[in-house]
């Protein structure tokens, strides 16, 4: 399998020499195409830093980052751009649609910043719409949604560039019960029917379980890597569990 | 420890007052200039008259300035309100901290106090320097001696500006104290997120709206043009101005309204246009914008052609009042003797014990009289007289002649005016027993009797009916005047008895100064009898009582030019100073409002720029959702002025009417620079709002 993101030796520090803060100390891993990913972290262990340097919105102070071979650590200017716009998607906690546009609006802006043409835009929309069944939502605002149709519309515009890579920083986190199973489920959809490479960071347990592997970090650094192999969700879900037990009071939290 | 937090809060938040700041300077200096006109002129070597016009002017400055404060205040208060509201949160965690209101205030205070000494202190400055360049553009306009030109300072306008905007910025403290103690906490700290509603507008309603908008508007445009005689001389009061004035507000507001969702729907069917790149983003934005700002955006507008009127016909009489004087004053001094009685006018010289001859030379005379003339009621009755295209019906015999009509015209002999012709370089007229014709140049009269004369109009004199000559008026007059304000002389052969049917007449004399070294002198010998009335039984006082009285009126081109400069003069500061306060406070709240705009949207930007779009087409994005907003208000102004100088021009016609062509470079020049420097300025601010701030 072809290696889509890898990270080799990262760290980001922060603060002056006198008090310094490693956010991510010396973190190396590698994701697969296809994989679905999910980084699970108390507040203050990195994950959130380690999602910015990915998407090239933060530095990082020493190490590389390759995505699909490129090393993005390398990148300046309108080559970030074009990066961003070309090989990732992005899923955010509180949605960040444009409020002054339809969700087909919405969607289409990845597209048509990409000069795509009009036609192409359309059919992409309608496939996507129809993967992520926002079809009846599409002329409606954010402000007419609810939660979870502004959380898939937002998706359908990540992965409408058919992007490499796409990040999901805490997806589930605005989202009632529900509307979560039902977005992670389609998450799970993506990943399997269009081999979408999903690099989720979360702090929910439950959302964790709904990925091929689970990344727990701690102070910065990795503290642990389990895989869902065979397993069956539930029985996946009770392992993640037991690994936040080790991890300590921290992520209590998440249960 | 308050001064403290005072002075850095303003140091922090510079971006947000760089809009206010600016404002308030121009402000400042904006009204040290106009006030210290005064002192500009004291250095001038001007004449006796030009010196009582300045003083007029000085007084009118005074006046006008207190109205400019209004405006100036009322803008301050608008903008300091809408900088406390954005900082909010700030105040917010103060209180939560414990910071008593009070205390607030008196931080708040502080830092008014602040900005306004800075304010008032690069404010004077600026308008300082600005004013040395005033004072050459006054020396222009009086042609007054510049040799002796020395640096200018007006303490009095200093001491003036510091006064009103010691009052303003006195007003916006209380106005913030007010405005803070009134806060409630959990609003200062809740960001005030609007949670906007928006809708495309139904289409079908937008566009009735916009045509009923559109067809208010052409009618409005109307009866302020073609539509205006009709409008205004039925017997109306000028209060029916109202009427037009009244629809035009109106449909401003409708068009905004409606075209914001038009304009939308229109693009938005031209998908390769809408999806690409930001535009859908752009188009939105700014539909958004102007939903929730119609009724904003419609007083911008209508202040803005305001604006552009007020200046376009200042320019415009300006120019044509300095362009005129060479033109129409071919002589030095001019001597009128009118009424009802006859004197000659050496003959009242002679009485003050001067000789007229010893004065002037190359004295030409001409004699006018005032007849009753019968008309035809349909040639100047009320409703015919107010439409340039006048149809003149005929009675039954041919005749244009009504027996129950007749008004008073002013009648030349042919031979007089060809004498005069000559000097004032009008063409001469040659005329058979039964013609006659007419020197007239005030346009809208000229209209009418064109169209009279096209008809074949008659003039029935007794004994003698007269066809015209020509199918026109010739153009000219000959006074010394300066305006086109001759309604009608007519001239007619010299067989024809005029005085014996004169109700009054009066005697013009033409000339130069025998002497022109003496001009001074001469010219007083020459005013002594200026402005007296006579009979024979001696001097009036007054019109009153007497009979066959005859008044005398002196005019020298020297005067004239004096009054004409003073009044260009007059009518050019005043116009500048509203119209460019009127700008700045348009533009101003245009500024903030996209400002804060920009910083509301700060997180869109970043969003967008996550999903891969570049700075550079941000910045796109930017310029044109500010650009589209500061012009859109801007180009519905200008059509509305394009008809607004149109009925100056109407107005002004005896002042030589309003050159639309001609205002149109300085008035873009100022425009560009005021409204222009405004949109940059926002621009700059709002590129610097949404710039990605790294941790």
């Amino acid at each position: 399998m072809k290696t889509i993101l890898e990270l080799e030796k990262v760290e980001k520090y922060y603060g002056s020499r006198s008090s310094l803060t490693k956010a991510i100390d010396n973190i190396s891993f590698t994701v697969e195409e296809g994989e679905f990913v999910a980084i699970m972290g108390s507040s203050g262990s990195g994950k959130t830093t380690l999602l910015n340097v990915i998407s090239t919105i933060d530095r990082v102070t020493a190490g590389h980052i390759y995505v699909n071979g490129e090393d993005i650590t390398e990148l300046r200017g309108e080559e970030l751009n074009r990066f961003r716009r070309e090989e990732l998607g992005f899923i955010f906690q509180d949605f960040n649609l444009l409020d002054s546009l339809t969700a087909y609006e919405n969607i289409a802006l990845a597209l048509s910043i990409q000069n795509c043409d009009v036609h192409e835009i359309e059919d992409r929309i309608k496939t996507v719409a129809r993967e992520l069944n926002i079809q009846n939502v599409l002329e409606k605002f954010p402000y007419q949604m609810s939660g979870g149709q502004k959380q898939r519309v937002a998706s359908a515009r990540a992965i409408i560039t058919n992007p490499k890579l796409v990040l999901a920083d805490e997806p589930t986190g605005a989202l009632d019960s529900k509307s979560s199973r039902m977005l992670l489920e389609q998450f799970e959809s993506l990943n399997r029917n269009l081999k979408a490479t999903i690099l989720m960071v979360t702090h929910d347990a439950f959302a964790a379980s709904y990925a091929t592997r689970v990344i727990f970090i701690k102070d910065g650094k990795i503290f642990n890597e389990i895989r869902k192999g065979k397993d069956s969700r539930k029985k996946f879900f009770d392992e993640i569990i037991s690994v936040i037990t080790l991890l300590g009071g921290d992520l209590s939290d998440a249960l | 420890m308050f001064a403290k937090l005072a002075f850095k809060n303003i140091k922090r938040s510079i971006k947000d007052y760089a809009i206010y700041f600016f404002t308030l300077v121009l402000g400042v200096a904006i009204f040290y200039v106009f006030n210290s006109l005064e002192s500009q002129s004291v250095m001038l070597d001007v004449t006796d008259r030009v010196r009582d016009m300045l003083d007029l002017i000085n007084v009118l400055m005074g006046i006008v300035s207190v109205f400019v404060a209004c405006i100036l205040g009322a803008l301050i208060i608008y903008a300091s309100r809408f900088l406390i509201k954005r900082r909010s949160k700030e105040f917010g965690i103060y209180l939560t901290l414990g910071m008593s209101k009070r205390k607030i205030s008196l931080i708040l205070i502080l830092e008014t106090f602040l900005i306004g000494l800075l304010s008032l202190a690069v404010g004077l400055v600026l308008g300082v320097i600005a004013s040395q360049f005033t004072s050459v553009l006054v020396a222009n306009m009086f042609e007054a001696d510049l040799t002796n030109f020395q640096f200018v300072f007006s303490f009095p306008a200093m001491l003036q500006t510091i006064f009103y905007f010691g009052i303003i910025y006195l007003i916006v403290m209380i106005f913030n104290t007010i405005n803070i103690s009134r806060q409630k906490l959990i609003n200062l700290l809740s960001n005030s997120r609007r949670n906007e509603k928006i809708r495309n507008k139904n289409l079908w309603i937008c566009t009735i709206f916009f045509i009923i908008a559109a067809v208010v508007l052409g009618y409005a445009y109307y009866l302020v043009t073609d539509g205006l005689q009709n409008l205004v001389m039925e017997g109306n009061g000028p209060e029916v101005l109202l009427i037009p004035i009244t629809m035009g507000i109106v449909s401003t507001f409708l068009l905004f309204w409606s075209l914001s969702g038009i304009l939308l729907r229109i693009v938005m069917s031209f998908k390769k246009v809408y999806y690409n790149k930001l535009n859908s983003f752009i188009l939105r934005q700014f539909s958004s914008k102007i939903n929730t700002t119609v009724a904003s955006m419609s007083v911008i507008c209508l202040m803005l052609f305001v604006t552009i009127c007020v200046l376009g016909s200042a320019i415009s009489i300006n120019a044509s009042l300095s362009q005129d004087i060479a033109r129409s004053l071919p002589r030095d001094a001019m001597v009128e003797g009118m009424g009802e009685g006859y004197i000659d006018v050496k003959e009242i010289y002679r009485r003050e014990d001067l000789n007229l001859d010893d004065i002037l030379t190359d004295i030409a005379e001409y004699q006018i009289y005032r007849i009753e003339t019968p008309t035809d009621k349909q040639y100047f009755a009320s409703d015919a007289a107010i439409s340039p295209t006048v149809t003149i019906n005929q009675n039954e015999d041919g005749s244009f002649i009504s027996e129950e009509y007749s008004i008073s015209e002013r009648y030349i002999h042919a031979s007089d005016y060809n004498k005069i012709a000559e000097i004032f370089s009008l063409p001469t007229v040659e005329l058979a027993k039964d013609e006659y014709a007419i020197l007239a140049n005030y346009q809208q009269i000229v209209e009418i009797r064109n169209a009279a004369m096209k008809k074949g109009l008659l003039i029935n004199l007794p004994g003698n009916t007269l066809k015209p000559k020509y199918d026109q008026c010739i153009d000219g007059a000959i006074r010394l005047e300066v305006g086109n304000a001759n309604e009608g002389l007519i001239i007619v052969p010299d067989h024809i008895d005029l005085a014996k049917n004169a109700i009054s007449s009066r005697q013009v004399l033409l000339g130069n100064y025998k002497n022109p070294e003496q001009a001074d002198e001469l010219a007083k010998m020459l005013e002594q009898v200026g402005g007296r009335f006579f009979s024979d039984n001696g001097e009036q006082d007054g019109i009153s009582g007497a009979q066959d009285i005859y008044y005398y009126n002196v005019e020298t081109k020297q005067s004239i030019i004096d009054n004409n400069v003073g009044t260009s003069a007059l009518v050019t500061f005043v116009g500048l100073y509203l119209g460019v306060i009127f700008l700045i406070s348009s533009a101003a709240v245009l500024a903030l409002k996209e400002l804060s705009e920009s910083s509301d949207n700060r997180s869109k930007y970043t969003t967008l720029r996550k999903i891969g779009a570049s700075n550079s087409m941000l910045n796109r994005a930017l310029f044109w959702q500010i650009f589209i907003f500061f012009l859109f208000p801007l180009l519905i102004a200008i059509l509305h002025s394009i008809f607004g100088l149109m009925f100056c021009d109407f107005m002004l016609a005896t002042l030589g009417g309003v050159n639309i062509a001609a205002t149109i470079p300085t008035v873009s020049a100022i425009l560009l620079a005021i409204y222009g420097g405004y949109f940059l300025i926002t621009y700059f601010c709002s590129r610097n709002i949404i710039r990605e701030h790294r941790s």
